[in-house]
């Protein structure tokens, strides 16, 4: 059944500190609204008050240091698409962002609602495992970064009080010269939700490999190792299925960046 | 709240929650827009934001304040069919007409981005639009011929 809209409120928040001062009244952040619109349309967003933090254009760049770069949490799937530092040295992530939705979705979507919308069939998080990201949660009291393998706790569940916003991703320059492997497997290429998703790196005998999709949480594998996970059985496909994939990705990584 | 639609400045009076897809087709009567599945993945209700392609049915009325909205309604100028709409009908891009609104506005932002699209190009371009009558190909075939126009 569809929600009853007068029973909505939103309101735009103008600059950061006015988004986080909302946080702390109880307000919830909308971004793109990509997921936030689809539960609201459905009859399924419980919760009654929003904020819009669409607007902060300080949230928005991509920036690159010496030793990171960074992406404001707005950043777009159609503006990671467009850097060329992006496509140069974390070809994962470009990768990610062109398999995620259309291009109505990518213009739209961001990398910070991806994440903190926390679906384990989300395509960027095993790019942003295998890369070592951070994440920076920002509130009115505090502000910390966090390694993002760490970030997802169980299913929907992350280290972030109701009052902190994911404010930027940072991404260490120093996987530039390892050989990247991205594949996704879903029903039908475009447009699809994954069933398997895998990225990986190699540099030598070194591996760093993630998988979407298998389990309540994105997955990154220690010493790449398959037999530490436990696929799930959903309405996208079978733990047996999943498996299966995931082992045959594991072979075509590995023989592809040998 | 105010928002430009096909050029003309509009006030609407509506809860900020409100999908734009709702407003663009009550409100304002474009029913060029469709509905389709309501949830961001047929592309029935593609309208353009800023020149942006984009799902009207996951858009709040506050976040398209002061933007300006392109429906299928304003794509044609001074009664004059735009190259895209000429083609579609000239090759029998659209049947029922669900998805032809969407699939014309999505096919305008793919030429924007790529002024000569290869036939991938185009493919992914419009990989967010469906169509469960023509089978694709007479809609690729209508992009191929609007460029060439």
């Amino acid at each position: 059944m569809r929600s009853h809209v007068p029973a909505y409120e939103l309101r735009a928040a103008r600059d950061l500190p006015q988004a986080l001062s909302m946080l702390s009244e109880g307000l919830r952040p909308i971004a793109g609204g990509t997921d936030v619109m689809v539960l609201f349309e459905a009859g399924k967003l419980a919760h009654k008050k929003w904020v819009s933090i669409r607007e902060i254009s300080e949230l928005r760049s991509i920036d690159i240091m010496p030793e990171h770069v960074t992406l404001g949490a707005l950043t777009t799937y159609t503006d990671i698409r467009r850097s060329a530092i992006l496509a140069a040295e974390f070809p994962l992530m470009r990768a990610a962002a062109a398999l995620t939705g259309g291009i109505a979705t990518q213009n739209r979507g961001t990398i910070g609602g991806n994440i903190v919308n926390a679906s384990p069939a989300a395509d960027t998080p095993p790019a942003l495992l295998v890369y070592d990201a951070e994440v920076e949660l920002v509130s009115s009291r505090t502000s910390r970064w966090v390694e993002y393998r760490h970030f997802h706790q169980g299913y929907k569940t992350m280290d972030m009080a109701g009052d902190e916003l994911l404010t930027r991703i940072r991404l260490p320059r120093r996987f530039s010269d390892w050989k990247h492997f991205y594949r996704k497997v879903g029903t039908r290429r475009a447009q699809a939700i994954s069933k398997v998703c895998f990225a990986g790196l190699r540099s030598g005998d070194q591996t760093r490999v993630a998988l979407g999709s298998v389990a309540p949480v994105p997955i990154f594998l220690e010493n790449s190792d398959l037999s530490a996970i436990a696929p799930i059985d959903d309405v996208r496909s079978t733990a047996r299925y999943r498996m299966q994939v995931a082992k045959n990705l594991m072979e075509e990584f590995l023989n592809v960046t040998a | 709240m105010r928002v430009k639609v096909n050029g003309v400045e509009r006030s609407i009076d509506a809860p900020p929650m409100s999908r734009l897809l709702d407003v663009l087709r009550e409100d304002l009567r474009l029913t060029g827009v469709k509905e389709g599945c309501g949830e961001g993945e047929c592309g029935a209700c593609s309208v353009l934001i800023d020149g942006e392609l984009t799902n009207s049915c996951l858009v709040p009325l506050l976040q398209a304040e002061d933007a300006s909205i392109t429906t299928i309604e304003g794509v044609a100028q001074d009664g004059k069919l735009n190259a895209v709409q000429q083609a579609f009908l000239d090759h029998g891009g659209a049947q029922c007409g669900i998805c032809t609104p969407g699939m014309i506005l999505a096919a305008m932002a793919l030429i924007q981005e790529h002024p000569d699209p290869t036939l991938e190009q185009i493919q992914e371009g419009l990989a967010g639009n469906l169509c469960r009558c023509t089978g694709y190909m007479r809609i690729f075939e209508a992009v191929v011929q609007a460029v060439r126009r």
